[in-house]
């Protein structure tokens, strides 16, 4: 297949179930080398969507091809092709880490010589070398995450498919995950599903915002933030009398709005809304120096997807 | 064929990571024992001209073994993989549903006759015991072996299907229980039931699996007995590989 081809392509793709429409008509492609993160919260369509993509349910209606390959009338070319880890990460509890990547190798076609060269790649690359011969049961969930992205991996293939990779992980055991992730995207196109927006930022190129069974946002990680930044309200906590604080701030030109508010002893919060999305951090800490006031915070509000995402969302239940 | 082979050893080692092939064993071996033992007392009390090997089968302690034994070797099968969510990582390889199905009833029935191996244990040393050679005869105890496998080769089947249609392991075990003894009632002695009409009684007798018993115990090779069992193993298989297949229709 031809390296221009999408790795892929998705065309009105819906799944309904009895009395349910889980995937609702979406349409997106995603390019090679991409690392794309599906945004959403529970139920919105994201595992039905990667279980489509990994060919193990079929869609409703719409199309989805792999690296140019149809998941429903050629699944076998498409299963080469990716290394998906379903949801929960599911494990034969009951065999050692080795044995287990030896076998799946084994399973997606890999020869006796070439799986062992694989699945001692996949154990270095993974951080499981020291824990090789234990029983996969037996080990830490963080462990057993590493050994659903070895498995993943075993094969090499194009796309690897990642459904919520870092659930029931401890904070450290998340950090090791997405660094693991972050490295696979340099040679292979990733695609993962979370409900942690802040995975999204810090793994993802690009991101697709699922609500519904429906796209409500693709973007690069970066724009979206940017778009959604603009307004980046700074905010100070200054010991200085009302009146001249206000006029200090209200007609300088960067400056669109300038709230007041009393707290405890003499300070007061001062909250500014710029104009067109300038940085007035230096502006305010230039002029409480020139006064020589006392200044306790200073801090500008950053919009993260999980504010894009509870705005875009509320609007799409309010238009419901 | 070395994925099938690769398959199914993992079908067969998962017998052993796990307690239960050893209590399987265990409790066939347990069973089997007992059931001898019980016999040959009963023998000595009323002596009869067959050799105890061949009563052995014709009694209801042999299919009590299997027809007990074989829900417990084939529930988790398939029903286990779905519940653990395993099923959908094997099913999103690049394995056909005929190579998964085929190694799923493969582990099974090795699994299964490696449950009946001790038995050839038993018989032999019942011959030291007892100095009857007919008890140690090579091709009665091929050709009974034989009988044993068809008639495992059945049930796991069954057992194979049963276990497809569910996510839990004790539904599997309880339908393919149900089917098996379900199977096992009809053909058995249907001309006494009283409740058979006549007309069926011909084509029940076909199917009565302790009459098969009877002729591989005694070292005969039926071709249509033989039929019957390969015949009905192949229903079950292709049953359960349109419920694996099933997947896609929906």
């Amino acid at each position: 297949m031809a390296q221009s081809t999408p790795m892929i392509e998705v065309e009105n793709l819906t799944k309904q179930y009895p009395g349910r429409t889980a995937v609702d008509g979406i349409s997106f492609q995603i390019g090679r080398g991409e690392v794309v993160g599906f945004l959403g919260p529970n139920g919105a369509g994201k595992s039905t969507t990667l279980r489509i993509l990994s060919s193990f349910l079929p869609a409703t209606s719409g199309t989805a091809r792999v690296a140019g390959y149809d998941v429903f009338r050629e699944p076998d070319e498409v299963r080469r092709r990716i290394g998906y880890m379903p949801e929960n990460n599911p494990l034969h509890l009951d065999m050692r880490v080795r044995e287990y990547l030896k076998f799946r190798a084994r399973l997606k076609g890999l020869g006796w010589r070439r799986s062992r060269e694989r699945v001692d790649a996949v154990l270095q690359q993974c951080g499981l070398t020291e824990v090789a011969g234990r029983i996969i049961g037996q080990l830490s969930k963080g462990y057993r995450q590493r050994v659903g992205l070895a498995d993943a991996l075993v094969h090499e293939p194009d796309l690897i498919i990642l459904d919520e990779p870092t659930i029931g992980l401890d904070p450290h055991q998340i950090r090791s995950v997405r660094a693991l992730v972050k490295e696979l995207g340099r040679n292979h196109t990733v695609v993962l599903s979370t409900h942690i927006l802040n995975e999204v930022e810090m793994t993802c190129s690009r991101v697709l915002i699922l609500h519904r069974g429906r796209i409500l946002a693709s973007d690069r990680t970066e724009d979206l933030t940017q778009r959604m930044s603009l307004d980046g309200r700074v905010v100070a906590e200054v010991e200085a009398p009302a009146a001249q604080l206000l006029e200090a701030f209200r007609d300088l030109p960067e400056v669109e709005r300038v709230e007041l508010e009393p707290l405890d002893g003499n300070y007061l919060r001062l909250s500014l809304v710029p104009r067109h999305g300038a940085d007035l951090r230096p502006l305010v800490f230039a002029e409480v120096r020139d006064h020589g006031w006392p200044l306790r915070e200073l801090t500008r509000s950053r919009h993260s997807l999980e504010d894009i995402f509870i705005h875009m969302t509320r609007g799409k239940v309010r238009e419901d | 064929m070395s994925v099938f082979f690769a398959l199914m050893r993992r079908e067969l080692g998962a017998y052993f990571n796990s307690l239960t092939g050893y209590v399987v064993i265990a409790a066939v071996l347990l069973l089997s024992g007992f059931s001898l033992v019980d016999l040959i007392e009963r023998i000595r009390q009323m002596p009869y001209d067959a050799p105890v090997t061949e009563l052995f089968y014709q009694t209801t302690y042999f299919w009590l073994i299997v027809l007990l034994s074989a829900p417990v070797i084939t529930m988790r099968s398939f029903a286990a993989e779905k519940a653990t969510g395993t099923y959908e990582a094997l099913m999103t390889t690049p394995v056909g549903d005929w190579q998964v199905v085929l190694a799923k009833y493969a582990g099974a029935l090795a699994f299964y006759l490696l449950t009946w191996l001790p038995f050839v244990g038993v018989l032999f040393s019942l011959r030291q015991i007892t100095g009857e050679a007919a008890l140690f005869e090579p091709v009665i105890v091929a050709v009974t072996f034989l009988g044993i496998a068809l008639v495992g080769s059945l049930f796991m089947a069954l057992g194979c299907f049963a276990s497809s249609l569910t996510r839990s392991d004790i539904i599997a075990a309880m339908v393919s229980f149900l089917f098996g003894i379900g199977l096992w009632m009809l053909g058995y002695r249907p001309e006494v039931s009283g409740v058979v009409p006549a007309w069926a009684v011909p084509a029940l007798e076909h199917m009565s699996m302790t009459r098969h018993m009877e002729d591989f115990s005694r070292g005969l090779v039926v071709g249509r007995h033989v039929v019957f069992y390969v015949s009905a193993t192949v229903l079950f298989l292709f049953l359960t590989h349109r419920v694996v297949q099933s997947r896609r229709w929906k």
